[in-house]
This record gives structure tokens, C-alpha cells and sequence, in this order.
């Protein structure tokens, strides 16, 4: 049980089942799909880039709890930033969910995003926690249109 | 029909055991613990477990048979030739085939299906033809057509199912029509579980004089198969799916049919004589078996054959369905959960949803408690899409699987629920 909870922390579950900045945002400048093919989790990220900052971005799709709930925290830590700012959560989060828990786990300095440590304890879950979080790079970097794990 | 020959329920009349605490410890894998308790597998449909005698067949062939198979006239090559054309012969007696040499030796059922597809297919297949398929085949049994439908120009055709998950046969009988070349169906659902009337499927299409594949994949492993009585023209199904080892399986065909078809794949063991100009193709089954084929892989087929000989078959499919209605009956009894695939004839399968948990998480916490499943879609993402849900989680019982099992799934589902409310 000790296990699951750190995968399933409170926030996570809160996440999932109340997603934030969740629907289509009408005046996205960036779209881009993320899909994993092995478990059918399918999300829609859309940004407003202006001058470099993330001015809005929302989330829409259907997917696990964990991937919902990455998406979701991910809207709400990245509204405002700047493109390189978002790059750097990203490799942040990215070492948070695929090193061994407590490495690299600065709890401070990643706020919510904290919850999300006990992924790297169920390697089969990596790839659901990341989803959002690489459909975020390729939509920074633009050209791609979807993003697919496989 | 020739000496070897064999009848129809042969196995039946075979003295039999079968009690399934029993044949728990037949193999061992099923003790194995996971996360500090004991393993529940209920993944059957994924692969089977491989009871003791069948890892020993493959222990003893590498260990005192290793040969090649049809080359040397050295004891072992002679004796690794001997035992894998035995096992060949084990295959034609399980199926009821008439003849040795329909039976095809391929990586499994995907492999068959796509031999059956290029082959086949590949040469009886015109611009403006049809191929009858269904909604709910796994996707080794659309790919594969699809893939010889696009190279020649031919449609793929759909039969629909309704809401339970049973093929409309009246949609069935519309959809041949003259340009239909061949039907492939499958036998049952691995995604629903349900159990198609293919003898009488095969019948309407033998009618049209058109040909059918059944994929019995996740057949094998659970009652008696006849080809002869089925009189289906192709049947493909994988060792692993019936506690033989991977990378093994077979494509049977009827006789007159493998004849016509030109090779699959080339290479050594298909050929009679070479020469730049003309190479003359050897005869069945060979001529679809280039190279040298996975011999430890025929044996331990061979060796699961016999496990399975030994059984009871018409109480172990008793003793699942009782597993299958079981799990049916307590988790229709749980608020927020729904069975996916209430076909009146089922098998082996039960896929199910809980409202608001996507089966992914399902299957990590029931992973916590030792019990596995499959989540997912099961490569069968048309029959997702018909139901309207992103995925499944499934669980699949064989032989070995308890009532206890089955207890033990239902308190796992019952602990998801109460880890996300």
C-alpha cells in the first residue's frame, strides 16, 4: 500500500478527477497531439505563445490518472513561462520520474510537481507521466503537429 | 486420405485427470510471488504459463538432441529431424487434420495469417475484390489484409457486431458477394471473448465457394479443435497461447489449397533443386518452411500437446466457463464496473471498465496485490472504438486458475475503487 500511495499521492488523484485548464483553448497559436499506441492515451496540448511566454495553455484527451494528472499540473506550473523556462521544468520533471526516488527530488524547488517522484518506482508508468510533458516540447518547438511515444 | 489419418474425438476417448489445484504444480512459474504475495495470473490471453514437461522437452533437446532438422545423415540430425517431424504429426492428430503435411511450422498465429495473406491472397486477389473480415478481429487479422488489399487494389469488408459483441450474420451473408475471395475471422475474441459460430459461418461462405481463415488464437487452449468437422480452409493459431513456448505456431491448410499457393519466404529447406536460371520449390509442408525453423520451439509445441492430451478438455472448458461466469456474476454485482463483450457463447475473457479509473491504473494497483491482468486495448483498437472506451482491463483464466484466483481479482478490483475514492 506504502508503494501505491507514492504513486497515487492525493494530489494526483485531485488532479484526475478535477483537471485543470482542461477543454480547447479557441485562440491557440500551437496544437499539438500526444498519443501512446501502447495504452491509448491521447491528449490535445494547446498553447498562446506570445513573445516567448507561455500566455495561456490548456489540455484536452482522455488517458490514465497519472497522465491526466501530469497534464493537468503541468498547465497550471507552466502558465506564464517563458519557452526556455519550460524547458528547463521539463528536464526537471523528466529526471524527477526516471531517476530512483529521492534523487534529484528537491521537493522545494519543484512544488506540485513533487507528487509525481513516486512514478519512477513503476517504470511502466514513465511513459504516462511524460506524455503531456513531451507533447509540450514538440509543441514549443512547433513544427510537429503530434507526438507519439513509440 | 492416407495411413495417418485420424479420427474425430480420438482425445475423448483418452482416460483423463483433471483437477485444477492440481495442475497448478505442473507449472512452475505459477509460484513465483510478486510485490511479497503469491502470483494471480489471469493473463492467459497474453500467453500461457509452460507446465515443467514442456521446458524439460527444450532442456533435453538442446541439452541431448541440438541438431539442424532435414540435413545431416548424423545421429543427432537424424534424431532432431525425427523428433521435429513428430511434432508435426502431434499437431496434425490435435487439430484432426487429415494429412501431416497441411500442417505449416510459423513463428505464430501473426506469422500464419500473414503467410495465408501474401500467399494466398497475394495471388487470388484482383483490383475491385473483397476480403470479409470482422469488427472485432485482433489486428494480426486486419493488418495483414490490409496490407495485400492496398497492394492489389481489393476492399476490406466489416462484419459489424452489436452491443453484446456477436458478429450480425444476416450483416454477414450481405457483405459476400462474387468478388469475395476469402473470409478471415477469428474463432474467439480475445478482446470480448466471445465465441463466433464459425462451422456455421464457414458453411454460408462455402456456399459462395469461398474460402475462410479462422485465427484460433485464443481457441486453442480452450476445448477441442476439429478442422475437418469445421472444414475451415486455414487455421492459425501460436504454441505460447496453449503452455507451449513462443516463437512457434502453425498454419494448417487444406492440402489442394497449400499446393496452389507460390512460396512465402525463400531460402534453404523450401527448395528441390537451385540453379540461376530455375528453382524448383519442394513439396509440402517445406515449401513453406525456408530456412531452418525453430526446432526446440516444434518440440515443445509438441510436448504441450501432449500436456494437454492428457487433460480432460471437455471439463477443463467446464471448469473455465464456471471461472468466466464467476468473475461475470460478482463484478456485475459491483457498483461502477462494467463488463465489455456479453456474448450468450463466451470463453476465457472477461474484459471490464470501472467508471472514472482508466485501466491502466487498474492494472498497476492490482499489480500491487500480485495479480496480473491486461489493460489496454489489446490490439483490437476497432472494438474500442465501436464500444466507445479508450481501453480495457481483461482478465483471461486457463486450466490452472481457482476459484480462489477469482476471489482475489474481485477484492482487487474492489481495493482500485477504494484507492481513487
Amino acid at each position: 500500500m506504502s508503494d501505491l500511495r507514492s504513486l497515487y499521492q492525493e494530489i494526483i488523484l485531485d488532479h484526475n478527477k478535477n483537471p485543470r485548464n482542461f477543454g480547447v483553448l479557441d485562440d491557440a497559436n500551437r496544437v499539438i497531439e500526444g498519443y501512446n499506441p501502447l495504452c491509448g492515451d491521447r491528449y490535445t496540448i494547446y498553447l498562446k505563445l506570445e513573445d516567448d511566454v507561455i500566455q495561456e495553455i490548456k489540455f484536452s484527451g482522455v488517458g490514465c490518472a497519472i497522465s491526466k494528472a501530469s497534464a493537468s499540473v503541468m498547465t497550471t506550473v507552466l502558465k506564464g513561462k517563458t519557452v526556455p523556462e519550460a524547458e528547463a521544468w521539463f528536464e526537471k520533471f523528466h529526471a524527477l520520474v526516471t531517476h530512483p526516488s529521492g534523487e534529484d527530488a528537491d521537493g522545494a524547488s519543484l512544488g506540485k510537481l513533487a507528487a509525481f517522484a513516486g512514478v519512477s518506482e513503476f517504470p511502466a508508468r514513465v511513459k504516462c507521466a511524460t506524455l503531456a510533458w513531451h507533447s509540450l516540447k514538440g509543441a514549443l518547438r512547433s513544427s510537429a503537429t503530434s507526438v507519439s511515444t513509440e | 486420405m492416407n495411413s495417418t489419418t485420424v479420427k474425430k474425438g480420438v482425445r475423448d476417448a483418452t482416460v483423463s485427470r483433471f483437477d485444477p489445484g492440481t495442475v497448478r504444480s505442473d507449472f512452475p512459474a505459477l509460484s513465483v510471488t510478486v510485490k511479497g504475495k503469491p502470483l494471480v495470473y489471469l493473463d492467459n490471453a497474453a500467453t500461457t504459463h509452460k507446465p515443467a514437461s514442456v521446458i524439460e522437452a527444450i532442456t533435453q533437446f538442446y541439452s541431448a538432441e541440438n541438431s539442424n532438422v532435414h540435413r545431416g545423415v548424423h545421429h543427432l540430425s537424424e534424431l532432431a529431424t525425427e523428433k521435429f517431424e513428430e511434432s508435426r504429426r502431434k499437431v496434425q492428430r490435435f487439430l484432426n487434420a487429415t494429412e501431416s503435411s497441411e500442417i505449416i511450422f510459423v513463428r505464430g498465429t501473426t506469422e500464419g495469417i500473414n503467410l495465408a495473406a501474401q500467399s494466398y491472397g497475394g495471388t487470388v486477389l484482383r483490383n475491385g475484390d473483397n476480403v470479409v473480415i470482422s469488427a472485432m478481429e485482433h489486428h494480426s487479422n486486419i493488418v495483414p489484409w490490409q496490407i495485400v488489399c492496398d497492394r492489389v487494389g481489393a476492399s476490406l469488408r466489416v462484419i459489424p457486431i452489436n452491443r453484446k459483441g456477436e458478429l450480425l450474420q444476416e450483416e454477414f451473408e450481405r457483405l459476400l458477394d462474387e468478388r469475395t475471395k476469402i473470409v478471415a475471422l477469428t474463432h474467439i475474441s480475445n478482446a470480448l471473448g466471445t465465441v463466433n459460430p464459425v462451422q456455421e459461418m464457414i458453411r454460408t461462405a462455402h456456399d459462395r465457394k469461398i474460402p475462410v481463415l479462422i485465427d484460433g488464437a485464443q481457441a486453442v487452449a480452450h476445448g477441442h479443435v476439429d478442422v475437418q468437422e469445421l472444414d475451415c480452409d486455414f487455421y492459425a493459431f501460436s504454441s505460447h497461447k496453449m503452455f507451449g513456448p513462443t516463437g512457434i505456431g502453425v498454419l494448417y491448410g487444406k492440402k489442394e489449397l497449400l499446393e496452389s499457393m507460390p512460396p512465402y519466404q525463400g531460402g534453404g529447406d523450401m527448395i528441390k533443386s537451385v540453379s540461376f536460371s530455375k528453382t524448383m520449390y519442394a513439396d509440402l509442408p517445406h515449401k513453406f518452411e525456408a530456412g531452418t525453423p525453430h526446432i526446440a520451439g516444434a518440440i515443445g509445441l509438441g510436448a504441450a500437446i501432449d500436456y494437454i492430451g492428457e487433460l480432460a478438455m471437455e471439463e477443463v472448458a467446464l471448469h473455465e466457463r464456471r471461472l468466466v461466469q464467476d468473475l461475470t456474476d460478482a463484478l456485475t454485482d459491483l457498483p461502477g464496473v462494467q463488463i465489455i463483450g456479453t456474448a450468450t457463447n463466451k470463453a476465457g475473457v472477461v474484459s471490464f471498465t470501472i467508471d472514472g479509473i482508466h485501466p491502466h491504473d487498474i492494472g498497476t494497483i492490482l499489480n500491487e496485490d500480485g495479480i496480473a491482468v491486461r489493460t489496454g486495448q489489446h490490439c483490437a483498437q476497432p472494438v474500442m472504438d465501436f464500444f466507445g472506451i479508450p481501453a480495457t482491463a481483461r482478465a483471461s483464466v486457463a486450466l490452472y486458475n481457482t476459484t480462489k484466483d477469482i476471489q482475489d481479482l474481485v477484492a482487487g478490483v474492489r481495493h482500485v475503487q477504494k484507492v481513487f475514492h
